[in-house]
């Protein structure tokens, strides 16, 4: 028989819960504060330029063989050294990733040879209608710090031969 | 009764009605930002200055919300359950006293509605009648669920309604009545819950049952039964389910500080005796909070345990109660006041027995397997 020790372990829960009353609440109040992502999150796709300013895709659509939603569409045209976009023969012409479709897998990152494409930090995609869905070049493209640093341009002939750089190891 | 007591009766009658309505809409605010504390979230803060319009966001979401009625349904009755059910959870509250009295415009207006001698009586005839709401919704609803859940509710409600009676037994043989003003009058030197606590704990366990709140929601176990008799409810019906439970848990709080907790007693209460209602109020939502708390700590009991906590250990310990109480008045007029002190004692001794027996109704599997 016992007596006293249920009543005990009743009121251990009552003062459990009241405890956590008084605790600091985890909420994070989304839309004024937010919570940095972590450092391998995947979210929208950002398209990479080198250091001076010309784009890493070369358009070799391997980001669109790879997306096991058929996510990416990629036409490349020629680069000339009069209308340069990236190092080498290609550019995309044409990128645009379906917003609706993607899944955030992550694969066009591991399939790039040049790794232009990159899943970066934002992850507030909505839109109103499909076609909003459908992210252009200009949208995934990285922002230019100075406009000298625009694509296209004009550069030195026999400069920006080579398409796919020297790779180094992944940093993080 | 000349035309200006009707007009304070009917002015009585709307603030108390409106007072449950508004209640109603903030007591679903309270318990969500309540159960959010508790989980150490924030709760709803959005819609208005910390969350105080929600009730009226939520309120017209259930309003503009399709009204759908099942096929087979019973029309009638599918119709008729939702305001069965609503309707004595409003019309309770006409006898708790929030008062004695007050001089207002050169009249003496009471604060309460009716001042009927049989007063805990009307409370128990009415708090069962809203067992039939539940019952024929689920019957009327023509789906499987919404029947159980309807069954369930009337067979759990029934079961501690009786050890619901008998705790109020306790009260009118400590008050000597039952008219609720003397109910009140009675505990001006000492509380019931202090002279009959089992007798309390029995009435309060009895009442989360009554309104169907955790951990006796068995009615409405979502996992079990989705939502159970109100399944196939949807806007304003729904919504008069909802109001009609939240309004039952203000009334029965009320309920349960009028009969154990004093009332509208209070300090200075004899000189301004407004101050009744702001302690009727306190009262309310101290044990409102209560509710809030069990609900937030303590898991859902099994059906068969419910029955058998019901049965086999609430109704035999109310008994009890009520014979020790009835034995404790009897010692008293017998041999002095000073043996008051019989009752909480002996009936503490049987409640801790009591406990005992739910210790081992709710370890059955350990006792079967010895």
């Amino acid at each position: 028989m016992r007596l006293v020790e249920p009543v005990v372990e009743l009121g251990r829960g009552l003062w459990r819960t009241l405890n956590s009353m008084f605790e600091k609440p985890v909420t994070i109040q989304y839309p004024e504060e937010k919570r940095p992502v972590r450092p391998r999150f995947r979210g929208r796709h950002v398209l990479k330029r080198y250091e001076n300013g010309l784009e890493k895709c070369i358009g070799c659509a391997l980001c669109a063989a790879a997306c096991p939603a058929d996510a990416i569409f990629v036409e490349a045209a020629e680069n000339t050294d009069e209308n340069r976009f990236s190092p080498g023969e290609r550019y995309a012409s044409t990128y645009e990733i379906n917003m609706l479709r993607c899944i955030y897998c992550g694969y066009c990152e591991d399939a790039c040879p040049t790794e232009a494409i990159v899943l970066g930090d934002n992850y507030e995609l909505s839109f109103t209608s499909r076609s909003q869905a459908i992210y252009p070049k200009e949208m995934l493209l990285e922002p230019v710090p100075d406009t000298a640093s625009l694509t296209p341009r004009k550069v030195e002939p026999g400069k920006y031969n080579r398409s796919v750089p020297e790779m180094k190891d992944s940093q993080d | 009764m000349d035309w200006i007591t009707w007009l304070i009766w009917v002015i009585k009658a709307f603030i108390l009605i409106m007072g449950l309505l508004i209640g109603f809409a903030y007591l679903t605010l309270y318990e969500r930002r309540a159960l959010a504390r508790i989980q150490t979230r924030i709760g709803p803060n959005r819609a208005g200055p910390q969350g105080l319009l929600q009730p009226i966001a939520d309120a017209v979401k259930l309003i503009f919300k399709e009204e759908l009625t099942p096929a087979k349904a019973d029309k009638l009755i599918f119709f008729l359950a939702p305001i069965i059910t609503m309707v004595p959870s409003l019309i309770i509250a006409a006898v708790i006293p929030w008062g004695t009295s007050v001089k207002m415009f050169g009249r003496e207006i009471t604060l309460y509605m009716a001042d009927i001698n049989v007063g805990v009586l009307y409370l128990m005839a009415i708090a069962s009648i809203a067992v039939y709401g539940i019952v024929l919704a689920g019957w009327s609803s023509n789906n499987k669920y919404a029947m159980l859940g309807g069954l369930r509710s009337t067979a759990q409600m029934i079961s501690y309604e009786l050890a619901l009676g008998l705790s109020f037994v306790t009260v009118i043989l400590l008050a000597d009545s039952m008219r609720m003003l003397d109910i009140v009058e009675a505990q001006r030197s000492l509380w019931f819950v202090f002279i009959q606590p089992v007798g309390a704990l029995i009435f309060l366990t009895a009442t989360l049952a009554e309104v169907n709140r955790a951990p006796f929601d068995m009615p409405e176990a979502e996992q079990e039964l989705t939502a159970g008799y109100h399944s196939e409810y949807s806007g304003m019906k729904f919504a008069l389910f909802f109001m009609a439970e939240y309004q039952k848990m203000i009334v029965i709080s009320a309920i349960a500080a009028t009969v154990f907790f004093g009332g509208f007693l209070g300090p200075f209460v004899d000189k301004y005796p407004a101050l009744g209602p702001l302690y009727m109020f306190l009262k309310v939502v101290i044990l409102l909070f209560g509710m809030i708390w069990v609900r937030a700590t303590w898991p859902r009991i099994r059906y068969d345990r419910l029955m058998a906590l019901g049965w086999k250990v609430l109704l035999p310990l109310a008994l009890a109660v009520v014979f020790i109480t009835a034995a404790g008045i009897l010692l008293t007029q017998e041999f002095g006041p000073a043996f008051m002190w019989f009752i909480p004692v002996v009936s503490l001794l049987a409640g801790l027995v009591a406990v005992a027996m739910v210790d081992r109704t709710l370890r059955r599997k350990y006792y079967a397997t010895r």
